[in-house]
């Protein structure tokens, strides 16, 4: 019986089907290799963390880890490793571009999600995946031309003057290279992110809510406000943490824009100098100085720690509101 | 019976007021970004910018063009997509067809969401460091490995998002007709696939070839055309950001079109990844 389904005659032009027994072999040798192949991103997760940890273990050994992040001083000619104006600059930067994104973000998702027309969305599609494509270069090259003379010679003398007495808006740098020009570019480099969850968390939320809340006369922003945007905020949230953690890994765009003074940064109109900022311009000439590259090892490992748990966090939500993996 | 305006209605009509113009600022941002890219970058866009690598005095203003930076930039993204291909196509087909979702491959899926949240800067902190261990110089294998590492996690997520939407009685009719897992996934899963494969693919591409923190210390720069893997090589992003940091306003118009080169590469891969899908889903089953 078998001989008569795998030495049946080949076809004309077809090799004949191999027997049974070695196509299961195949399909174990291959299942074999797959493991090989999946092995790779969890050695790699592990190893990243690994190296990253030990190559910051020369200074946490000689440093107290409160002196490296609390400390403000940052001579490394003098052994004074202290990570808090990078850390406050990258929190600045951070945390003003996801103010400034999430409000238009948040509207703009409503609308595609609640109000726009269906060819509206396909047109946006498209636009959102081109603003998420453009290069972190090309928004620096922007942030330089049109946004940093922008701050310079209009934002920051209107609003100092104007809002002045705040200190928040105060300003002793006339360049324009400042945490607001960097949270401007940044806040529209994670805006297609924050759109896309939103959007994608307003569509898991059931139509019966709406068409209950509208059936009994409630407004479509009514509708919104009180049946969708409830049901969405655990969902919203996590796109936002999504978007903060783009943000703080971003680099070459902020770099570009924010200034890169070291100091802690008092207004929005002051320069900066964030961690992935400190990493970039000092990684290849670190080598001289002792401690040095344990120290930018230390400012890679905290950013990754505060993107993994970002992440992480963000991955659980999102798992739980649409029930399954986001991308 | 009139319409009183009520004070939801007010609301109702503020608020779309509201949306309309977070709608057409998130519109304008993005036409902003392309128009001054397109301004300023195409006055300064040569022929000779394109066709010819630098020579002597060009970051003083003198001849040449970035074609060194063109070469490099497509070597390196297209070195790094090959390599994470090699990785993340296996791996994408293992989680579907063998592990569906077992520990293991829960495992993979975490591992692979840490990875894809590494910021670049980091992976190019990390692929200097492995560099220096194993003896490596800035070379453009070292930054085609520290691309692939950044790819590798961006490839798999996309692919496994379009493998996610395979209606699973594609499989189990394949499986049903006696194939065995591993015939199912090479000629029923990959070519359901195929359009998510490419979109992957070029996805990956242009995320590489726009990518500078991870290849600041790892591929280095040089002014001549890349000949060798073991020699260092120059990419788009850095020669955009190295032209704009010099003092003189003609070099600075050089960044300015290095900028377009660029964002017209990513444009044309982002529109033609959308083509390539279209027309390769004539071979997936609805």
């Amino acid at each position: 019986m078998n001989d008569l389904i795998t030495n049946a005659p080949a076809r004309e032009g077809r090799s004949p089907r191999p027997p049974l027994i070695s196509r299961q072999r195949q399909d174990k040798m291959t299942g074999r290799m797959f493991f090989v192949f999946s092995l790779v991103p969890v050695i790699l997760a592990v190893v990243i963390l690994g190296m990253l940890t030990i190559r910051t273990w020369p200074i946490l050994r000689s440093h107290s880890m409160w002196a490296l992040l609390a400390g403000k001083i940052w001579k490394p000619e003098e052994g004074l490793f202290g990570f808090w104006p990078f850390i406050a600059g990258t929190g600045w930067v951070t945390i003003t571009s996801v103010i400034l994104a999430v409000p238009p973000c948040l509207l703009t998702a409503i609308y595609l999600s609640e109000y726009a027309r269906h060819s509206t969305r396909l047109f946006m599609k498209p636009l959102l995946d081109i603003l998420a494509a453009i290069p972190s270069v090309v928004y620096g090259v922007w942030g330089v031309v049109v946004i940093v003379p922008f701050v310079g010679n209009t934002l920051s003398p209107t609003l100092s003057h104007w809002l002045g007495f705040i200190p928040l808006f105060q300003t002793q740098n006339p360049t324009g290279y400042s945490i607001i020009s960097a949270a401007i570019v940044l806040a529209v480099m994670i805006a297609p992110f924050i759109i896309a969850i939103t959007y994608e968390v307003m569509n898991a939320v059931p139509n019966g809510l709406r068409q209950a809340s509208l059936a009994v006369g409630a407004t479509r922003w009514q509708t919104v406000r009180h049946a969708v945007l409830p049901q969405i905020i655990p969902g919203l949230l996590a796109g936002i943490v999504l978007g903060l953690s783009r943000a703080l890994g971003e680099t070459m765009a902020v770099l570009m824009v924010v200034g890169n003074v070291i100091h802690i940064p008092g207004s929005l109109f002051d320069a900066a100098y964030p961690l992935p900022a400190l990493i970039a311009n000092n990684f290849g000439d670190m080598m001289s100085i002792p401690l040095y590259d344990a120290a930018l090892m230390g400012a890679a490992l905290i950013l990754l720690l505060i993107v993994l748990v970002f992440n992480i966090v963000s991955a659980l939500i999102l798992q739980r509101v649409l029930g399954r993996r986001w991308m | 019976m009139k319409k009183r305006w009520h004070k939801r209605h007010i609301e109702e009509a503020f608020f779309k007021v509201l949306m309309l113009f977070s709608f057409t600022i998130v519109i304008a941002s993005l036409a902003l970004i392309l128009w001054t890219v397109v301004a300023k970058g195409l006055p300064a866009l040569t022929w000779a910018m394109i066709t010819q690598a630098p020579k002597g005095g060009f970051y003083m203003g003198k001849g040449g063009g970035i074609l060194n930076a063109i070469l490099g930039s497509l070597y390196l993204a297209g070195g790094g997509t090959l390599l994470a291909l090699i990785f993340s196509l296996p791996v994408t087909l293992y989680l579907k067809t063998y592990l569906e979702d077992s520990r293991w491959g829960q495992i993979i899926r975490l591992a692979l969401d840490v990875l894809w949240g590494i910021p670049s800067i980091v992976y190019g902190a990390f692929g200097f460091t492995i560099m220096l261990s194993i003896g490596l110089r800035a070379s453009l294998l070292a930054g085609i490995i520290t691309l692939a590492l950044l790819e590798l996690p961006i490839m798999t997520r996309s692919m496994d998002e379009v493998i996610r939407l395979m209606p699973a009685e594609i499989e189990q009719a394949s499986l049903a007709l006696g194939a065995t897992r591993y015939e199912t996934a090479i000629k029923v899963v990959t070519r359901q696939m195929l359009p998510g494969i490419m979109t992957a693919i070029l996805l990956a591409f242009g995320r590489g070839i726009g990518d500078a923190a991870s290849v600041l210390f790892t591929a280095g720069y040089t002014d001549l055309i890349p000949g060798s893997l073991l020699r260092p090589s120059a990419s788009l992003p850095l020669a955009v950001f190295f032209l704009l940091s010099t003092p003189y306003s003609a070099v600075q118009q050089r960044a300015y079109a290095a900028a377009l080169i660029l964002t017209i590469i990513v444009l044309a891969i982002s529109l033609g990844s959308r083509w390539i899908s279209g027309r390769l889903s004539r071979y997936v089953v609805k």
